[in-house]
């Protein structure tokens, strides 16, 4: 299979008073693993429950409570890792991160920073097609996720939801690859997009089950491939972490706003404070959060409740025979196997259901009438509908019909469009419907020849002028095609009418 | 006979009851008699007597019914570390004031399903740290031993200096423990009792009130060796909610214990021979090295060379796993909450709720393990700790590779000390009572105190003896010999 090949785009200029400026861009994010349970305990990670009603005792913080491993979630994060081509760390081990908070009721969050499950892996984020960088993932740690404090409820008291209290997060965290807002909103979209392929998270940004910190620092033209030479931050500026982002479009947003914000200063002759901001999207603006001098110290010290997590190479292997077939991997095929260009490939494998889909329309179809029925007829309707695919009233088998109808010149694409009209609101077998309802084009010439003729001869002043301009040729098309209902084959009506014109082929 | 079945030994009550000469539920009764007449030692906190004389009864049913456990019909204490379900379960502390799990620990159920007895909790140091039960919510507990002649109160130990006093006045014909530091077998000594802690792993420590998770072991505080056998037996075994037990099979260890222990080799660390050990300990040390040579074992004189390390190690590791596993309590959910002012938020509740909420021990090891875990000095203290904890691991494993099948060693430095004392000394002099203790928890290794004799003024010193991980069962046949060869049956002069 041949590789689709990308040049990395160009980083995103800021131009100062001073001169340009570029971006530097990590992020950090934060994906639920999907998981019936939690990380640590048997209890529903169901989203919407009750308050406090999927809690176990160990979520809870009870004394005497103790941690035990959920091994599916442990897979989820290999299959993960092995998405984004990652070293799988044999072993690893959770480490404890102490802090005070109510909705983390044992004092400290179970986490994993000397040791991650998964170690280097990348991303190849495209933007357009033959435009693409590929991020460099830093490491995959699995831990557990807090509880909800929620304040607007009562005048004097604070509540505490521990629903969410031990939900696995994996933390995937990059490096300091991305070059701007785009990019980076990309870099997230391209990673959910993996997430949901390997069905390891379920993307959910709403539910706040994949949120992003990203890193934004800005530096001199030059300084970031000083940077990439030598791995030395000291090339780059200072950073600042916007906390908490679960849209792409806020992401976006945030970035530039931060961008401007740190360039403002530095020329202003200022310097920039590394700090934790959050991002006021009603205010477009990012502010202080806490400082460095006001970071917590976490106390991290290895959960001495866990042994460490110990992996087989055999499990891994295992879980990487059953990979799906992920986004690049399908895009490059349906762009060589279906001669489709890159960008409906990439329409039609932005998600799995889609290229699922697309991929049972074109089976034993021609493939590119497949996908534009799928992508135009189809998807053009659902979004104008805002239905969702899972949802659409015309299944995969019955587009297929559709299709095998035009191949097999029984209807046209004019009465195939109709059609998909009729299954879309009524339902039914595309091939009982065209011949219940008398849609099959007229392809007896002697009957077409009898139209053709019933025209030319209705109509003398037109036939004088078609024969002086060969182009009128056309309205007789047109009356053909009206008086048979369009059922008419077309390309039959317009040889017919030439030949009675005596117009010669050309 | 009523009067004295609370001071048999659990292998004498499984066969009386089995013979039905007595019933679990006069046992119990008679515990529950003698815990009523023995508030003055402050062993036992709360008293469940309708839940014993329950259990009892079902006990002398299911022993009628030929359905019964070596520990079925036997009435125990609970150290208050242990969560038992709808039973105050407080760790000795105020911050979990009125505490009452909706859980019971796998120990403890463990043992009640073997058909064992529930009779109360018993008085500790506050979470377990201390060494001579004054650091409780509930006050001191006093051992009912006294020096001849003296009326002075003296400590039972720490922590677990309940259980040890229970044990020792008869209050219960066993007692469970824990030992982080050395929390079962310093009490023992102090009051000529068994006290066993096992292999790191050996019991769960689910539903166990956490100090230092990779140090914390439950274990038996009984009035003989075959009696810690026997209840060991009953507490032991994996678990799968406890992801640091191991799963390994538990012995029989009561069969373990043949009283031949000719060709053991025995050895004697020249580093536990301190400057300044008392004579008198020093004595009892040779005199129980002799009776094991005498039961035709070899002794041979061996070194750990780390040992010196062992006790700032356990005071940089133990205070680091505390100061996380005690952050849960935070007023939030359970247990103390302060009083608020107005105005107050919320780091102003945990930090009223934790000073009111935790004694001054507590405190100090919160914050010492605090400091030893934050940026800047987690590499020079707690990692540094964890390698010589490795290095102190290794002592051990040369020693045992290199054929010594177990180790002799003081179980403290001195005989009980009065109450109050500890108050005077400073927080390091009140440390070194874990001088001896402390390395094998390091290690993961199981120990058991044996009482060995009487100091001069007539109170109970105690011998350590070390074993290899997983061999209990030997441990408690050497430890046996030790027990027979001193022959020790004094029984503190009842003065509550």
């Amino acid at each position: 299979m041949t590789e689709l090949t990308y040049t990395e785009p160009k980083p995103k200029i800021y131009a100062g008073a001073t001169g340009d400026w570029e971006l530097v861009i990590g992020l950090e994010v934060h994906a639920q693993v999907a998981s019936k349970a939690k990380l640590f305990s048997g209890a529903s990670t169901t989203f919407g429950a009750e308050p406090n009603s999927n809690v176990a005792l160990v979520d809870a913080g009870m004394p005497g409570m103790l941690p035990v491993i959920n091994q599916f979630c442990v897979e989820q994060a290999i299959r993960t890792g092995l998405g984004l081509k990652a070293q799988i760390n044999l072993t690893s081990a959770f480490d404890r991160k102490n802090y005070f908070y109510p909705d983390l009721p044992q004092g400290y969050q179970i986490s994993q920073l000397y040791h991650p499950i998964v170690g280097e892996g990348e991303i190849l984020v495209d933007m357009t097609p033959g435009i693409g960088r590929t991020v460099r993932v830093e490491r995959i740690h699995l831990e557990q996720d807090a509880g909800k404090s929620i304040h607007d409820m009562d005048p004097t008291m604070s509540f505490v939801d521990l629903n969410r209290t031990g939900v696995a997060l994996m933390e995937i965290v990059s490096k300091p690859d991305i070059r701007g807002p785009e990019e980076a909103a990309e870099y997230v979209r391209k990673l959910r997009q993996i997430l949901r392929y390997l069905g390891t998270c379920d993307g959910n940004m709403q539910n706040g089950n994949m949120r992003a910190d990203v890193n934004v620092s800005v530096c001199r033209p030059g300084q970031y491939e000083k940077y990439q030479a030598t791995q030395d931050f000291s090339h780059l500026g200072t950073r600042c972490e916007l906390k908490n982002m679960n849209s792409m479009r806020f992401i976006q947003q945030a970035i530039d706003f931060e961008a401007k914000r740190q360039i403002a200063i530095l020329e202003d002759g200022g310097s920039i404070d590394q700090e934790t901001r959050l991002y006021d999207p009603t205010k477009g603006e990012t502010r202080s959060m806490r400082s460095k001098e006001e970071a917590h110290d976490y106390r991290y010290f290895p959960d001495p409740d866990l042994l460490p997590l110990v992996v087989s190479q055999d499990l891994v292997d295992e879980i990487a025979a059953r990979q799906p077939e992920l986004p690049d991997e399908k895009r490059t095929r349906f762009v060589t196997a279906f001669g489709m260009t890159e960008y409906d490939a990439s329409v039609l494998t932005s998600e799995v259901e889609s290229a699922n889909y697309f991929e049972a329309v074109a089976e034993g179809r021609d493939g590119k009438m497949a996908a534009n029925w799928v992508i135009n007829e189809l998807f053009g309707r659902l979004n104008k509908e805002g239905i969702a695919l899972s949802e659409s009233p015309v299944s995969a088998a019955q587009l297929g019909g559709i299709i095998d109808l035009i191949c097999n010149g029984d209807i046209s694409g004019k009465i195939a469009k109709d059609l998909f009209e009729i299954i879309w609101t009524e339902g039914g077998e595309p091939a009982d419907i065209v011949e219940a309802r008398g849609m099959k084009q007229v392809t007896d010439t002697g009957a077409i020849e009898a139209a053709v003729d019933d025209v030319i001869n209705g109509n003398p002043a037109q036939v004088e002028k078609a024969k002086a301009n060969p182009k009128l040729a056309g309205w007789f098309v047109g009356q053909v095609m009206k008086s048979t209902g369009g059922k008419a084959n077309p390309q039959a009506v317009q040889a017919i009418v030439r030949t009675k014109l005596g117009l010669e082929e050309d | 006979m009523t009067m004295t079945l609370n001071a048999l030994t659990i292998a004498d009550a499984r066969d009386l009851l089995a013979k039905g000469d007595v019933t679990s539920r006069d046992l119990t009764q008679s515990c529950l008699d003698a815990i009523s007449d023995a508030s003055a030692l402050n062993a036992v906190v709360t008293t469940t007597a309708d839940m014993a004389l329950e259990m009892a009864d079902s006990a002398d049913a299911r022993i009628k019914a030929g359905d019964a456990t070596a520990m079925t019909g036997i009435p125990l204490g609970v150290k208050d570390l242990f969560c038992v379900e709808g039973v105050r379960s407080q760790a000795a502390s105020k911050i979990l004031d009125g505490f009452t799990p909706r859980y019971e620990s796998t120990v403890t159920s463990k043992l009640w399903a073997s058909g064992a007895v529930m009779l109360g909790k018993l008085n500790m140091d506050e979470f377990g740290m201390g060494s001579a039960t004054e650091y409780s919510v509930y006050g001191s507990t006093v051992s009912p031993w006294r020096a001849t002649g003296s009326e002075t109160k003296l400590t039972a130990g720490g922590s677990s200096g309940g259980s040890a006093a229970a044990v020792a006045a008869d209050l219960c014909l066993g007692a469970t423990g824990t030992d982080t530091g050395g929390s079962i077998r310093q009490p023992a000594a102090f009051t000529g009792t068994v006290g066993l802690r096992p292999t790191y792993g050996r019991c769960s420590r689910w539903g166990i009130i956490a100090y230092a998770s990779s140090l914390d072991q439950a274990g038996p505080m009984t009035k003989t060796v075959r009696d810690a056998a026997i209840m060991l037996g009953a507490m032991a075994g994996h678990d799968a909610k406890d992801s640091t037990s191991a799963d390994i099979a538990v012995p029989d260890f009561e069969a373990a214990i043949t009283g031949d222990i000719r060709g053991k080799k025995i050895g004697i660390p020249r580093e536990y021979r301190l400057d300044g050990l008392s004579d008198a300990i020093a004595k009892q040390w040779d005199d129980g090295a002799a009776m094991l040579r005498d039961a035709g074992a070899e002794v041979v004189d061996i070194s750990l060379p780390h040992t010196k390390y062992a006790l700032p190690t356990y005071y940089v590791i133990a205070p680091a796993e505390a100061s996380s596993n005690l952050s849960r309590y935070d007023g939030v959910k359970y247990g103390h909450r302060a009083k608020l002012g107005a105005g107050d938020g919320i780091d102003d509740m945990y930090e009223k709720t934790r000073a009111e909420g935790f004694g001054t021990e507590v405190q100090r090891r919160v914050m010492l393990g605090a400091y030893v875990l934050s940026a800047g000095f987690y590499d020079a203290y707690y990692r540094k700790a964890q390698r010589v904890r490795t290095l102190i691991k290794g002592d051990f494993e040369k020693v045992f590779a290199d054929g010594i099948d177990a180790i002799l060693t003081p179980a403290t430095p001195s005989p009980a000390f009065a109450l109050g004392a500890a108050a005077e000394m400073n927080p390091v002099e009140m440390y070194l009572n874990d001088v001896f203790t402390v390395t094998l928890n390091l290690a993961g290794l199981p120990g058991i105190s044996v009482p060995s004799g009487l100091s001069a003024d007539g109170l109970p010193l105690g011998l350590q003896l070390i074993g290899k991980p997983w061999e209990e069962g030997d441990l408690l046949n050497t430890a046996a010999a030790l027990e027979k060869a001193a022959g020790f049956t004094a029984k503190a002069a009842r003065w509550w």
